[in-house]
């Protein structure tokens, strides 16, 4: 479990993270959007760049970035691998049934590399941004959509319960598990369903206490005079600055750069 | 100091929904600002369930529960209730809302609609208070059980309130989160000036308050000084309640002819009486 990086926050004082969460919310969709109007390689110039100058930026080091990638080799590999083996086009190697094709070759490199962008990219968001903010940046942001009936501040707040108790039900599913061991359960042999199977008696009583913190947090919220977002304020207000409308700035200059690369080449 | 908040408990009955025993009975009593006030019983005897009276978690069946002045049972003033009397609960995880302890000390008063700013020099005073201070930017779940229960009462502080009702603290920490916490209560009550309301298992931490309040069965039946209750031990005893060490090893000097004063109820006390004696 310590392994995944991906929603992990480091805390730092950087440009990165001084940016307001907003911000960084429609830079990171923005720059999703982009690597999938590339249709070429040289196009991967100034995604690869952007997202090079803001890692520089953020003073995380590649290496825990890269790290970030390791769940995922085996999703980006198979990606490699089905596209060098299913596309037709000049033959480079035959194995067996299957022919390796310059084409295939490219196109799997090419969607290799889009996927390492996309998750560098989002990870740096959750690496720069701390829970909090980002779920406040995403309040702020689905609050124009609150009059047709998006809730946008339960959401909000859901996501930062999720998020505090995170930790909390991991540490007690280890209690259970443990627990459950100590009375003869085998959560480790057999076979998948008989798995499954084994699990019951450690999903049942985390469910149990879950639904308890749950009551019992409700009511702690309401005599701290919690009654949803009317009229709530907030500690942290959201403010755009200066720093803001230059990374929108400077973004721009990428991401005309990418769509000319679209015709260019 | 300015003039906490009084609770006022006129007549009180309260029968939980589908509950067929009334849950508190005829509960009279009143709690001056400013005064630290034990409630002890056993388990099933009511007082948590009346500490959710005093804040207005949940409404008297019969009778009346008037917080400075402003009855429970209005659902206009319920807000200013929890306000005025905050609550801090046994469980210490299950009330920290967010990720970070600041961020959780800040949830109070965003729910009142406190300007930004002013919740900031709020919390900054409230985590000093608690002594957590350095604490201010970290996870609640990385705290041991006492800190993690001391954010809970600066979450209830940095809402100004007369009065903070503490629904059995202790009961799930090690002695030293024990420690942590009463000695932060005290502070409170001593340097603050709030109003407390103790509900507790511990008879060591109720021989601090001013008051004690022994409840059984839905009804208090003592109701004393704590050298005044704790010296009937065997009527504590009778009612399934523990006495003191200190107040045990009195009762027990007694019975052995020894004659000590029925004031003493801590250890340096009595340490202190058992040299002279010798």
């Amino acid at each position: 479990m310590r392994e995944i990086t991906i929603g992990q926050f480091i805390p730092g004082n950087s440009v990165i993270h001084r940016l307001d969460p907003r911000t960084k919310i429609i830079i990171t969709f923005a720059y999703m959007i982009l690597l999938f109007v590339l249709n070429n390689f040289y196009g991967y110039i100034f995604p690869v760049s952007f997202i090079a100058l803001a890692i520089l930026l953020s003073g995380i080091s590649v290496r825990y970035i890269l790290k970030g990638l390791k769940p995922l080799v085996f999703i980006i590999t198979l990606t490699f691998l089905l596209n060098s083996f299913m596309i037709k086009g000049r033959v480079i190697y035959e194995l067996g049934p299957f022919d390796i094709t310059y084409e295939g070759l490219s196109q799997g490199a090419f969607m290799a590399i889009r996927l390492v962008l996309l998750i560098v990219g989002t990870s740096l968001l959750t690496l720069t941004t701390s829970p909090i903010s980002l779920t406040d940046g995403i309040e702020r942001l689905l609050s124009p959509f609150k009059k047709v009936g998006v809730p946008a501040h339960e959401l909000a707040m859901m996501m930062t319960i999720a998020l505090r108790f995170i930790p909390t039900l991991l540490e007690e599913t280890d209690k259970i598990m443990k627990a459950q061991m100590a009375r003869g359960a085998d959560f480790e042999s057999g076979n998948l369903i008989n798995r499954a199977k084994n699990l019951v008696p450690l999903l049942v009583p985390l469910f149990i206490s879950a639904f308890r913190r749950a009551d019992d947090l409700a009511m702690a919220m309401e005599a701290r005079c919690y009654r949803g977002g009317e009229n709530r304020t907030r500690m942290k207000e959201l403010k755009m600055t200066a720093l803001d409308v230059s990374t929108y700035a400077i973004f721009m200059v990428f991401a005309v750069g990418a769509i000319i690369s679209r015709f260019m080449w | 100091m300015k003039i906490a908040a009084e609770i006022v408990a006129l007549d009180v009955h309260y029968q939980y929904a589908g509950g067929n025993s009334l849950a508190l009975e005829n509960i009279n009593l009143k709690i001056k600002p400013g005064e630290f006030v034990a409630i002890i019983g056993p388990n099933g005897s009511g007082k948590s369930t009346l500490a959710k009276l005093f804040n207005g978690l949940f409404a008297p069946t019969k009778g009346d529960i008037l917080v400075d002045g402003l009855n429970t049972k209005n659902k206009d003033d319920i807000w200013e209730i929890r306000r005025k009397a905050g609550m801090v609960f046994q469980n210490p995880d299950n009330q920290i809302v967010a990720t970070i302890v600041e961020e959780d000390v800040a949830f109070g008063p965003e729910n009142l609609g406190i300007p930004s700013e002013q919740i900031r020099r709020r919390i900054k005073e409230a985590l000093r208070i608690v002594e957590l201070t350095d604490f201010a930017d970290k996870a609640p779940h990385l705290l041991s059980g006492g800190q993690k229960q001391r954010v809970a009462i600066a979450g209830i502080l940095a809402m100004k309130p007369d009065c903070i009702i503490l629904d059995e603290p202790t009961a799930m920490l090690d002695p030293v989160g024990r420690k942590e916490v009463i000695t932060t209560v005290k502070k409170l009550n001593q340097d603050e000036g709030k109003t407390i309301v103790l509900i507790t298992h511990f008879m060591e931490e109720a021989v601090q308050a001013d008051r004690v309040l022994v409840m059984e069965k839905g009804q208090v039946v003592m109701e004393g000084r704590p050298t005044e209750i704790f010296s009937q031990v065997e009527k504590l005893k009778k009612l399934g309640l523990d006495v003191p060490q200190v107040t045990e090893l009195a009762f027990q000097l007694r019975t052995a002819e020894i004659p000590v004063r029925y004031d003493i109820l801590t250890v340096e006390e009595m340490v202190d009486y058992l040299c002279q004696l010798i």
